[in-house]
């Protein structure tokens, strides 16, 4: 099973300019989470904090009892082999062909012989759709093709976590279904701890199973799913449904004579951008496809998110009551016609 | 890592202490098995395929240039059995580590800080690095070393280059004898300022190694950040090694009698 991954009081600067401070969350182990959030919020820069190639001035990452933040470089090399990383562009070495580029983490920490090796890398090669393409250097084929074979390599070790930055980025949209399920059936298979930083709401509405999403130097919210998808919280509800009505704004500040002007122009007839039905709400997730087996996290999740539902925001409790079966209401005692009173206010908060 | 103390000259002692600490990492690292032979031979290689050519170009007129100095300057003095020697001498001892250390610098120093860079701005170093890898090991160290093994070894060619080429002038050009100014060779040159030549060829590729490294490896952001790392880490090398060549010859003038003294 993937690790657990804690992250307490997390701040990072670049000189005197705040990125984000205090992000608090844990990603359960061997669960998908997807990381939301405007350009420009430090998305990046919190999966770069996550490997320790940033190294952000307060707070913990705590994986498998280590503190990334504050061990010596030797345990870091130790612990970041439990990790494979997707980065943005893929980072290949544009020195060495896709085999190799493939093959390179293999040669590096196993003892495998070539013939394993070859197996190896051509089993993760067809995995991500690039037979054929061995020979080829990465300045000859295209991004998307580039951003498969950065994750045919992060997975040939088969990794603990999985970190995925804008998974969706230069891939036109099927492509990016097929990446999703791919996702998902790694996870099903391996049962790895996945996070997916991106600002693609398909993504984040059926790939996983924890949401987050910062904005404005700040963890708005983390947690199950159904939680954010479900938010009144403005900028979550802006996000979600792509509309410029709201806090976020094309610049990084929005201020408020922006805000009611865009709101005059809304009242006249102007579109605001968005589509006009609202996309919140809990929608059924990703699947593996058939013939795989069954995600473990999926129950694990279950049983977790039923234990603390109380504790949920109302809209939240209904979305995941009613995505469960009836003989799983009767097993966890809810009911979806009977609303428990919701602790939280319900502008929503940090969970 | 909290608020940077800033006074004035606090950045530049920074990025000092911090090239003195990857210079001291490459050292450390390079006794880490397994030793990458593959990329040092190939660095090695490609740091020669261009400088080579260079240098020779380089060496010949400076070889020139001393012996034509040095042969007026010694028939005005009524010298002219010391011309040889002299220029030995200049050659051996100044001409050729300073030759070798622009060359490396400019021609393979360059070259190294712009390959690192342009990996560096591809995420290929932090990708390495997630995958495991200590790039200083896999990527430095074997750069370093190429280029020390590169300067030494483009040290005596220059030296031999330059003798020729001082003979050259001095024989067809200034009607030197050929035999005075070969046998003169060992009046003043000894052995020691060949030793000299070469261990200063050995640290001006050290240096010039480890500041290509250094810069490649912090480009300030994007490709222009990696043209200016270039530019930068060429200035800061050139700087370091004439420096480091003064200090050097002063002890080694200090510690090393004269021949014949």
């Amino acid at each position: 099973m993937g690790v657990e991954v804690v992250v307490e009081g997390l701040t990072k600067s670049f000189g005197k300019q705040t990125i984000w401070q205090d992000v608090t969350l844990t990603l359960p182990p061997g669960e998908v989470s997807v990381m939301l959030g405007p350009s420009g919020t430090g998305k990046s820069v919190f999966l770069k904090s996550l490997v320790g190639l940033l190294k952000p001035e307060q707070g913990k990452i705590v994986i498998n009892g280590t503190d990334l933040v504050r061990c010596s470089e030797h345990k870091l090399y130790e612990i970041r082999k439990m990790f494979g990383v997707l980065f943005q562009d893929g980072a290949l070495f544009g020195s060495m062909d896709l085999y190799d580029n493939i093959a390179f983490p293999l040669r590096e920490h196993t003892r495998k012989t070539e013939a394993e090796v070859r197996r190896i890398v051509l089993e993760k090669m067809e995995m991500v759709g690039l037979v054929g393409a061995e020979r080829k250097l990465p300045g000859e084929i295209s991004g998307g093709m580039r951003k498969r074979a950065g994750l045919a390599r992060a997975l040939v070790l088969d990794p603990e976590i999985i970190l995925c930055d804008e998974p969706d980025s230069g891939l036109d949209p099927v492509r990016t279904a097929y990446l999703s399920q791919l996702l998902i059936d790694l996870n099903a298979q391996i049962d790895a701890t996945i996070l997916i930083v991106t600002h693609n709401i398909n993504i984040a509405r059926t790939v996983p199973d924890n949401l987050g999403m910062l904005f404005r130097r700040e963890l708005v919210m983390f947690g199950p799913r159904e939680v954010l998808l479900t938010s009144d919280e403005p900028v979550v509800e802006q996000f979600l449904n792509g509309r410029r009505l709201g806090p976020i704004g094309m610049s990084e500040e929005k201020d408020q004579a922006t805000m009611a002007a865009e709101q005059a122009h809304a009242d006249a007839g102007h579109s605001d951008g968005s589509l006009d039905e609202d996309v919140r709400g809990v929608v059924p997730q990703l699947e593996p496809t058939p013939g795989l087996p069954f995600r473990d996290a999926v129950r694990r999740r279950k049983d977790r998110v039923m234990s603390i539902i109380h504790h949920l925001p109302y809209e939240a409790q209904q979305g995941i009551i009613a995505s469960l079966t009836p003989e799983e209401q009767a097993r966890y005692n809810v009911h979806a016609t009977a609303p428990t009173p919701s602790p939280w206010p319900r502008q929503g908060g940090v969970l | 890592m909290t608020a940077q103390t800033t006074f004035p000259g606090a950045g530049a002692l920074r990025e000092t202490g911090k090239l003195c600490q990857l210079g001291i990492d490459v050292v450390r690292t390079s006794f880490r098995r397994p030793f990458q032979l593959r990329e040092f031979i190939q660095q090695s290689w490609f740091i020669v395929s261009v400088t080579v050519l260079p240098t020779a170009l380089v060496s010949i007129p400076f070889g020139a240039v001393i012996a034509l100095q040095l042969g007026s300057l010694t028939r005005q003095i009524g010298a002219q059995s010391f011309t040889g020697a002299a220029s030995v001498l200049a050659i051996i001892q100044q001409a050729s580590p300073i030759v070798t250390a622009l060359l490396i610098a400019g021609a393979g120093g360059s070259a190294i800080c712009a390959d690192l860079g342009s990996r560096k701005i591809r995420e290929e170093i932090d990708a390495m690095e997630v995958l495991g890898v200590s790039p200083i090991h896999r990527l430095v160290v074997p750069r370093v070393l190429a280029a020390m093994l590169v300067s030494v070894l483009l040290n005596g060619m220059v030296s031999v280059v330059g003798v020729l080429g001082g003979y050259f002038f001095n024989v067809i050009m200034q009607d030197g004898t050929p035999g005075a100014y070969l046998a003169s060779f060992s009046a003043l040159a000894q052995l020691p300022d060949l030793w000299i030549s070469e261990i200063k060829a050995l640290i001006f590729g050290f240096i010039a190694g480890i500041v290509a490294a250094y810069r490649g490896l912090n480009p300030a952001g994007g490709p222009k950040g990696v043209g200016d790392a270039v530019n930068q880490a060429v200035v800061i090398t050139f700087l370091l090694l004439f420096f480091v060549n003064f200090v050097l010859t002063t002890i080694y003038l200090t510690v090393v009698p004269a021949k014949g003294s």
